[in-house]
């Protein structure tokens, strides 16, 4: 890992505590993080470790107690509601475990919907979207609604619109949750993509096979960092035969 | 902010549950649809009272003397008993005005009755308006004849039995051939048909066609009214401006001629067209008083309704919420996108209301005499309203959506 490359999140005593009736829960007890351009980390930790909550300040859903947390250059503690939302817009790209994309748009127009909160035009916004699905090789669903989508697809589908703004971070929370193991590694194979072309990548997973691709994992317990460590990342498994999942698609109702 | 996302959702959620919509926005259709249907009444008859029955009944810039007025709502007796003691109109008053009126016009006369009228095959009509009229009559009155002519002065001086009968009269009475050089009888007097008079349309679904026209002094008079007497003496100008002036110049020679001291009440009626509007107007000022409150009542109840179907929406899709508030929608982002979804849901009730209020209207004027007439304020004032009612329920929803936690949002099922 060179050195030279610039820190993207920095995390410092990271503490969130949440009131829940007369009992305080402190959910993070002093994170410490940073993690640079163009990293691959995997988040690892079982339930109640502070997993989610770390993520959702990495996600800028949620802002921490106390501590400092500085997100490429935007220090988001004690940030209102709608400078949050402007930093999620710009620097963050989501990827659920359940996908969510809107049911009733289609796939272009779930791509495109980051842009219109940035405020981008029409035309610039179809454009971008439209070169986002071709990046996830979907530029022949464009038109189709979710409901006519393979999971896989409907993933890769998540995948564009969360790049669809050039963030500087892919938040992934899960992404593979949904999936059968081949997808998975389709989805896998996605990311490995993307990293290799520049992406800095943070992934919440529970699964140490999903995990084991990523370049760095990072597990939490009990609301600290257990431990930290760098790996070769696991090789992906060769793609199934595309063919197969298109004539799935194609079944499922297109 | 994102309005063309807020619309095209808002279009979306429309399509995709057009029942719950419709019923979403009842309320909304049926203000609107009073609203429309009544006001489209209220100027359809606001247009006829102006352009169709005030020059029927009176003429255009006419002043018209009478022994009592010719619209009258009242029953009380005392005042039928004074109208009835005034001293009748006669020729003569009608010649002495004429010598003396300095306002530049023309005097006419007329006096009308139903009775009987029988063509040369025997055909009798029942209730003819039998009218009896001076030659300037028809001047005053704009009249034309569409086939023939009116009678001269002289044949009205002389009281020559000649005849101008109205179209509907003509059709009854003469299948075939023209009826004019005719013999018809008109309460049982010969009068010989010289003119048809053009079309003249019909008053509150009455026909206006159904009519003779006779010089006032021929033999039918004496049926029409009592020895020598008129029921309207009419002063016509050339020009709106110069009515008060001959309606006061009227006022003054009647009173001489009745010979009526200073304070004592005129013991004749002065009417314009400009009286029997303010009569209309009236009607029209009460009715649209009392619209308001029951348009009002009805968009009330559709806003409560909205309101509640969009705090319902805003549950159901918490987790859209969520979803576009962590791609970067701020809180006005979601306001504007529910309150644009509750406004465009009230407008499309609101369209939905004109076109329904139209159709319900035209359907009133075509089973009844009521007129109508669609007026693009109402439909103006429609659209705001709907759209209006809509963006009022939506604001608390439409708050509490915006207010919503991300992280909880997404959570939500």
């Amino acid at each position: 890992m060179s050195a030279a490359r610039e820190v993207v999140i920095e995390a410092r005593g990271l503490q969130k505590h949440y009131q829940l009736g007369a009992e305080t829960v402190r959910a993070l007890r002093g994170v410490d993080l940073e993690i640079r351009r163009n990293e691959y980390v995997a988040i690892m930790g079982p339930s109640g470790s502070g997993k989610s909550t770390f993520m959702n300040l990495i996600g800028c859903l949620d802002s921490p107690t106390t501590g400092e947390f500085i997100l490429n250059g935007h220090p988001v503690a004690g940030m209102s509601d709608d400078e949050l939302a402007r930093v999620r817009n710009r620097e963050i790209g989501f990827v659920f475990q359940t996908f969510n994309l809107l049911p009733r748009s289609s796939a272009l127009e779930n791509v495109e919907l980051p842009l219109v909160y940035a405020g981008v035009g029409k035309k610039e916004r179809r454009e971008r979207a439209v070169a986002a699905l071709q990046a996830v090789e979907l530029g022949n669903r464009m038109d189709h609604r979710p409901n006519e989508l393979s999971g896989g697809q409907r993933q890769r589908v998540a995948i564009a619109r969360a790049l669809v703004n050039t963030p500087s971070i892919i938040l992934a929370d899960e992404p593979t949750g949904n999936l059968d193991s081949r997808t998975s590694e389709e989805i896998m194979a996605l990311f490995a993509r993307l990293h290799g072309q520049g992406q800095t990548i943070i992934m919440v997973t529970h699964e140490p096979d999903i995990a084991a691709h990523a370049e760095r994992v990072v597990t939490l317990r009990d609301g600290t960092i257990h431990s930290d460590r760098r790996q070769t990342p696991a090789p992906v498994v060769a793609r199934p035969a595309r063919v197969e999942e298109e004539a799935e698609a194609a079944l499922s109702g297109t | 902010m994102p309005v063309g996302e807020a619309l095209r959702v808002s279009f979306q959620m429309i399509r995709v549950n057009k029942l719950r919509a419709f019923f979403t926005v009842l309320g909304t259709v049926m203000g609107v649809t009073f609203l429309i249907a009544v006001i489209t009444l209220i100027t359809g008859m606001d247009s006829y009272m102006k352009e169709d029955f005030a020059g029927k009944v009176y003429g255009f810039n006419s002043v018209m003397l009478r022994r009592r007025p010719s619209v009258t709502m009242t029953d009380d007796p005392e005042l039928r008993r004074m109208w009835r003691r005034r001293q009748p109109l006669t020729f003569e008053d009608a010649e002495w005005l004429g010598e003396r009126m300095e306002t530049p016009g023309i005097i006419s006369i007329s006096s009308d009755r139903g009775g009987k009228v029988s063509g040369p095959s025997g055909r009798t009509l029942e209730s003819v308006r039998i009218s009896g009229a001076s030659a300037s009559f028809f001047t005053a009155r704009d009249m034309g004849v569409e086939a023939g002519r009116v009678f001269s002065e002289q044949e009205a001086a002389r009281g020559v039995p000649v005849v101008i009968i109205g179209k509907d009269v003509a059709d009854k009475l003469f299948d075939v051939g023209s009826p004019l050089g005719q013999t018809v009888r008109v309460q049982g007097f010969p009068y010989r048909v010289v003119g048809v008079l053009e079309k003249q349309g019909s008053l509150f679904g009455m026909s206006m066609d159904n009519v003779v026209i006779a010089p006032a002094k021929s033999r039918v008079n004496g049926y029409v009214n009592p020895h020598n007497v008129v029921d309207e003496i009419t002063f016509k100008v050339s020009d709106a401006s110069l009515v008060p002036r001959a309606m006061a110049e009227m006022e003054g020679w009647m009173r001489i001629r009745h010979r009526l001291h200073p304070g004592d009440p005129n013991d004749f009626e002065l009417e314009t067209a400009s009286e029997s509007m303010a009569f209309w107007n009236k009607i029209a000022t009460y009715l649209m008083l009392a619209l308001p409150l029951l348009v009002g009542i009805s968009l009330v109840v559709g806003a409560v309704v909205i309101m509640n179907i969009m705090l319902v929406a805003v549950s159901e899709r918490t987790r859209e919420i969520g979803l576009r508030k962590s791609l970067g929608a701020r809180r006005r982002d979601i306001l504007a996108q529910f309150m644009i979804e509750a406004g465009t849901l009230s407008g499309a009730g609101g369209v939905l209301g004109i076109g329904i209020g139209i159709a319900l209207a035209t359907l009133v004027s075509s089973i009844s005499p009521l007129p109508a007439r669609v007026s693009m304020l109402s439909i103006v004032l429609s659209i705001f309203l709907g759209v209006g009612v809509g963006l009022a329920a939506g604001v608390y929803p439409a708050y509490r959506a915006s207010r919503l936690d991300p992280i909880e949002a997404l959570r939500s099922e």
